[in-house]
């Protein structure tokens, strides 16, 4: 069966007075319904421009697109990226959904919670605005609001952080989308209302039946939720692999270095974190060959300056897992082990 | 035994809510800090830890009396602090610092990293050896920034070196306790790790003391001797890491800890996880007996109603829970 979207060497970039930010680039990806791909990265290494460029929503009077993001719809596929504007909106919400970072800003604080989710519910159906509040109830209730007929009427700022957000995951299911982006969903909720959504998108998928991507910075939560993953650095994908690779056996030296850096709260030895030294380059000037190159504790064993003037490809090193680095897989296999060894 | 660096009896921290206008009634009073009991001991860290809305910014800022206590007593190398004045705290304050949250917010925006660190000598009228503009570079560098970048203005600076400089400006004057009031919680994963590291290595190089006041208990975890459980207010346990950890025995800590996603896969799916129902319930209008029985998978009817206290359950460790987990 085809995935449901194939993101195809996707490039995001946006001129600036400072010169071109290459925000994403030669992204290649897919999803299938059912399924949960999640795109990890730190700040600026371009994993909601991607998105939003999946989703149509930036203005492309002002920025460079190029590449494909074709969603496989049972009318035949359709390209995001080159389908006009007016096309793409006819997509959005019904055939793809998304869910933004902070749900105080992403609801209208004018309208009530029903009339919000009643209007994308009109969008895509028949029916008076009574049935679309009707409708509202429905969803309120399925994403566990407790008395939803009577809240469905109050405003978001009547609800806290983890309500908003449940209503945002209301709004975005009330048509039924084939594939929902949920963009760093729960990094503004506490850990205890963290779980539950989690919870709640993982049933959700289930009952819909829905392709799901996650962007996060959260190792955590991608090990618990996702079926495969993407690593995303200076925007560009790094590793792309099924999930228990990605952290048992990770094949680029970025991807073991964030492994290493984050304390975990089931190790209490109180080892020392292995910090990769320096930052992340600027998207305006990235270095020649490997954007990690700076940062990267194996960049030397690799012979005649390689990293440095050669930009790595995304190989397929074995099956379903990719990695974009010069290191062989025996010299792999030593930096895992001697970075303390993630097994 | 070691005297202790910082000691809490009872501190209590409520404001009062009122509603403005010209006759600004009385609404309510928020409990922000009702009642802790701590000792930090020099050198050591204690974790406070909590969600957002526990109290746990408002109790490390009491500690240091920028909030003046309701109640209680602060006791800081054997002397009572809590009825000071400004003026009498100022000499203290050099060996008291803080380190903030919002690396964008705490630094002024039109003051070069050399006036910002050299600032807090001025303040306590202090010459160090060899100059101001001297003393600063050597703090930069100790603290990994290039020292030739002294005359920068903060925007210049990424996210994590801006809370290096934070971290330069918290040790100038050699504290003995700071206050890390969520250092790390603005920084991406690769770069909160130099900085927790770099937290550490002070602490060893200058004996330093922390309250480090964070929500995410992987870095409480990490960087703690001691760790305090706090929800609406009230410190629901308290012990030594491992004993919290391990064999966490307040029904909230055994929740917090099973809801913290772990990054790996197979034990994830594993792992046993306690979903908690709702959210915190209001400050303003707390529930009645213990403030956590409203989300308590094992609530009954004694929690609804009778105030469960703070009593020690072994060595170090204490628990305000009526009916606790098994050890």
């Amino acid at each position: 069966m085809k995935p449901f979207l194939e993101v195809k060497n996707l490039s995001v970039s946006f001129p600036t007075q400072d010169g071109l930010v290459k925000a994403s680039n030669d992204i290649s990806f897919s999803v299938a319904r059912g399924e949960t791909l999640a795109v990890v990265g730190e700040s600026g290494s371009g994993k909601s421009v991607t998105s939003l460029a999946v989703m149509g929503l930036h203005n492309r009077n002002a920025t460079n697109i190029s590449g494909q993001a074709i969603l496989n719809l049972e009318t035949g596929p359709i390209d995001t990226i080159s389908a006009s504007p007016e096309a793409v909106r006819k997509l959005r919400g019904k055939s793809m959904a998304m869910i933004f970072q902070d749900p105080m800003s992403a609801l209208h604080p004018y309208y009530s919670i029903g009339d919000q989710i009643a209007e994308a519910w009109g969008l895509y159906n028949e029916g008076s605005k009574a049935d679309g509040i009707k409708r509202a109830v429905e969803m309120l209730d399925l994403v566990g609001i407790p008395g939803a007929s009577k809240r469905v009427k109050e405003f978001p700022h009547q609800f806290s952080g983890g309500m908003r957000q449940r209503v945002m995951i209301a709004m975005a299911l009330v048509n039924n989308p084939s594939l929902l982006i949920a963009d760093e969903p729960t990094t503004a909720l506490d850990v205890t209302v963290q779980s539950q959504i989690l919870k709640l998108l993982k049933d959700m998928q289930e009952e819909f039946n829905m392709a799901v991507i996650l962007i996060t910075h959260d190792l955590g939560v991608v090990a618990e939720v996702a079926d495969r993953a993407c690593v995303m650095y200076a925007g560009k994908i790094v590793e792309q692999s099924a999930i228990d690779d990605i952290y048992y056996l990770p094949d680029h030296p970025y991807t073991i270095g964030l492994l290493n850096s984050i304390p975990r709260v089931d190790q209490l030895e109180g080892k020392r974190l292995l910090a990769i030294p320096g930052q992340p380059p600027s998207l305006i000037s990235l270095p020649r060959g490997c954007s990690f190159r700076s940062r990267c504790t194996y960049s030397e064993l690799v012979p005649n300056n390689k990293c440095a003037t050669e930009v790595p490809n995304l190989d397929e090193k074995i099956s379903g897992h990719f990695s974009r680095c010069h290191l062989t897989e025996a010299q792999l296999v030593e930096a895992r082990t001697s970075a303390g060894g993630q097994a | 035994m070691t005297e202790p660096i910082l000691k809490l009896e009872g501190l209590k921290k409520h404001f009062e809510s009122t509603s403005g206008g010209i006759f600004n009634r009385k609404k309510g009073t928020v409990k922000a800090v009702d009642g802790i009991d701590l000792e930090i001991l020099p050198g050591e860290t204690v974790g406070l830890v909590g969600e957002s809305g526990c109290g746990k910014t408002t109790a490390g800022r009491t500690v240091l009396k920028l909030y003046e206590p309701t109640e209680g007593k602060i006791i800081f190398q054997g002397q009572d602090i809590t009825n000071l004045s400004r003026r009498q705290m100022k000499p203290l304050r050099a060996q008291m610092q803080m380190i903030f949250q919002d690396p964008f917010a705490s630094l002024n925006p039109r003051q070069t990293v050399g006036t910002l660190i050299g600032a807090t000598f001025d303040i306590q009228g202090i010459k160090p050896p060899g100059g101001v503009k001297q003393e600063v570079e050597r703090l930069m560098e100790r603290v990994g920034l290039n020292p030739e970048h002294v005359n920068r203005y903060p925007h210049e600076f990424s996210g994590g070196q801006r809370q290096r400089i934070g971290v330069a400006r918290a040790i100038a004057l050699k504290p003995k306790l700071i206050v890390a009031d969520e250092p790390v919680s603005a920084l991406d994963v690769s770069i909160q790790a130099q900085v927790v590291n770099l937290l550490d290595d002070l602490q060893e190089e200058f004996g330093l003391a922390y309250l480090f006041v964070a929500h995410d208990l992987s870095v409480v975890q990490h960087i703690s001797d001691r760790v305090v459980v706090m929800y609406l207010g009230k410190v629901m346990e308290q012990a030594d890491k491992k004993d919290l950890f391990l064999s966490p025995r307040h029904p909230y800590t055994k929740a917090l800890l099973s809801a913290v996603p772990v990054p790996d896969p197979i034990k994830g799916r594993s792992r046993e996880r306690i979903i908690l129902v709702g959210d915190l319930p209001s400050p303003m209008n707390p529930p009645s007996g213990c403030v956590f029985n409203t989300r308590c998978w094992k609530v009954q009817d004694k929690c609804r109603v009778e105030v469960p206290a703070l009593i020690q359950i072994a060595p170090n460790h204490r628990l305000a829970c009526h009916f606790p987990e098994p050890a």
